[in-house]
């Protein structure tokens, strides 16, 4: 009962304390910036300072920091909560004229000439000089039997949003690595039982996850085991799972599949417009360059090594700054 | 009993500087078998002490059963938010975590008097010819689902045939349930139409307007 209240209100709405400005389908944009995480954020900041006119086209703000409970990375905070982190993350953004618009999905990159058209499932379209791509990172799906049947029938890929409707229920937790262990972690306090697969016959998440884990007497492992298919109708009944090393299968049944595997890039709007590589992620340069001039790209969605936040942030900064350059030669 | 601590309170406040008209919070609570009605109702009192512009209103579900029924308040804890008038917004469950910046978000668009939906959409709603009513299920740890739920809200602001409720999934478990209920946010219009995800304005008016255009 008192966790609930200390959980009560950590991120407001915004103060508007600038007037935004409007969205505007008519004009030409000289920047649009795909994508509110920490890459697409600074971005924003840096080529509002630099005077370009600008606009931010998301899903939501914050990304994948929304799903982070605690960071202790981020310099100049030896500890920050991701929503205190994003929240931060906003009122620097709020202090320039920025326009934003939210809750929106790009489908589709279009290029004429010199422009490029930004459209989104809504039916917006927004024309602009020049593009930063920074869309990030999602869940990755296992491509099995009954998995896209059945999501949001018990099958699920945010386990802190979705963890409490599990009360009393027996699930599964697939991913030995530190998203999956966080789920189980979280889940201990809630379901009833929790089988862990992994397919690799050992844990590759931090040891104190581990063994808070263990401690809960809830848990039960199955290392080397891959998942073949999850059962249901109408909702998650079970997982059907298989040995890699006896080859030997085994059905559990549990009501809610939680998939922590790791992550795939969001380029499928990018494919045919700019180089990727085998893993879906947009090839740059040191400059955030793609191999299309105009368009740049910075963040977990790019080729870039190391996907942290302080990482995106920086190459944020440098793919607006490219972009600044590039649109000071087209002037 | 302080539910908001000294920051957040100095951050609401700030928030509802900008207040234009007056909002009422209508409070329904019980004394006992309800985990959450008393801090449902002191956050409501807490806030309305951070604005002029904020009154509430406590009402027992039980002894004050037909003010329960003229605002059609089916289950406790609730709040109303409105002006003059009652648009239709409810929220059931204790709106903390990430709920609080949907019911601040609530207040503040309610004190505007304006749904802040887009051109199109207002045109959209306009055509509803039978009544809608949008439950949008959350959980406090989902950062996704305010975006659900201020959109409901924002249309039941913009159309009196409209009515949206916020419904703290864990406080429920037999709406839960009923409409299997294992992502979040989830949201059921009516009985015909149930999807998960907070899909974009168009994308959303779209369902709501499936169910609103029925021959009734
Ligand atoms: C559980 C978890 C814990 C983590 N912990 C840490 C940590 O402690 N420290 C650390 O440094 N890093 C951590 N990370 C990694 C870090 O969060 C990422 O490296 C960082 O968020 C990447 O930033 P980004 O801006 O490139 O992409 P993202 O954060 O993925 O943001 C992408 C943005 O693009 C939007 N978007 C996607 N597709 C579209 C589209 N089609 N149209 C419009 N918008 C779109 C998304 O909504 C989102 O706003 C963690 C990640 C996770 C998942």
């Amino acid at each position: 009962m008192e966790a609930k209240i200390e959980d009560i209100g950590v991120i407001l709405p915004e103060a508007e304390e600038l007037t935004r400005p409007a969205v505007d389908e008519a004009k030409v944009y000289e920047l649009v910036i795909i994508g509110g995480g920490p890459a697409g954020l600074t971005a924003a900041v840096y080529s509002a300072r630099k005077r370009i006119d600008t606009l931010l086209v998301t899903k939501d703000i914050g990304g994948q920091v929304l799903l982070t409970s605690d960071v202790e990375n981020y310099m100049g905070y030896y500890y920050i909560t991701g929503k205190e982190l994003i929240e931060k993350f906003k009122h620097q953004v709020r202090q320039y004229p920025i326009a934003i618009k939210e809750n929106a999905e790009v489908i589709r990159i279009g290029k004429e000439d010199k422009t490029f058209t930004v459209e989104t499932s809504g039916g917006g379209s927004y024309r602009t000089k020049a593009v930063i791509i920074a869309s990030g990172k999602r869940s990755r799906p296992l491509n099995v039997k009954g998995e896209k049947e059945l999501v949001g029938r018990g099958v699920t890929y945010c386990s802190v949003c979705d963890a409490p409707l599990f009360t009393g229920l027996d699930v599964t937790v697939i991913g030995g690595g530190n998203s999956g262990l966080t789920a189980v972690v979280d889940l201990v306090k809630i379901a009833n039982k929790i089988y862990l697969i992994e397919s690799l016959s050992s844990l590759k998440a931090d040891p104190l996850l581990v063994e808070r884990a263990d401690r809960s007497g809830k848990v039960e492992k199955f290392l080397g085991y891959e998942v073949m298919e999850i059962l249901g109708e109408t909702r998650v009944s079970g997982i059907k799972i298989k040995s890699t090393q006896t080859g030997e299968i085994q059905t559990l049944a549990v009501q809610g599949v939680f998939i922590e595997i790791g992550l795939i890039p969001n380029s499928g709007f990018a494919k045919g417009v700019v180089e990727l590589n085998g893993w879906g992620e947009i090839v740059v340069d040191c400059a955030c360059r793609t191999n299309v001039p105009g368009i740049f790209a910075a963040g977990d969605v790019t080729t870039v090594p190391e996907k942290q936040i302080v990482v995106a942030a920086g190459e944020g900064a440098k793919a607006a700054l490219s972009a600044y350059g590039y649109l000071l030669g087209e002037s | 009993m302080a539910i908001l601590n000294g920051k957040l309170k100095e951050r609401a406040r700030k928030e509802f500087a900008g207040l234009g008209e007056e909002v009422k919070l209508v409070v329904f609570t019980q004394e006992l078998e309800c985990q959450y009605c008393q801090q449902n109702r002191m956050l409501a009192e807490q806030l309305a002490s951070l604005s002029e512009k904020i009154s509430v209103k406590v009402y027992n579900f039980i002894t004050d059963k037909e003010k329960a029924g003229e605002y059609k308040v089916d289950k406790i804890p609730a709040i109303v938010v409105m002006g003059e008038e009652d648009y239709g917004i409810r929220f059931y469950g204790l709106p903390g975590g990430y709920e609080f910046t949907s019911l601040v978000e609530a207040i503040k668009m309610v004190s505007s008097r304006d749904s802040g939906l887009a051109s199109e959409s207002r045109e959209l709603v306009k055509k509803l010819t039978s009544l809608v009513h949008i439950q949008v299920f959350v959980t406090l740890t989902c950062p996704y689902c305010p975006a659900a739920v201020k959109l409901a809200h924002q249309l039941a602001m913009e159309s009196d045939l409209i009515h949206a409720d916020m419904v703290e999934s864990a406080e429920f478990p037999h709406l839960v349930n009923k409409y299997s209920v294992f992502a979040v946010p989830k949201v059921v219009i009516n009985e015909d139409i149930q999807f998960e995800g907070a899909l974009p304005e168009p994308a959303f008016l779209r369902q709501v307007m499936k169910v609103g255009q029925k021959q009734n």
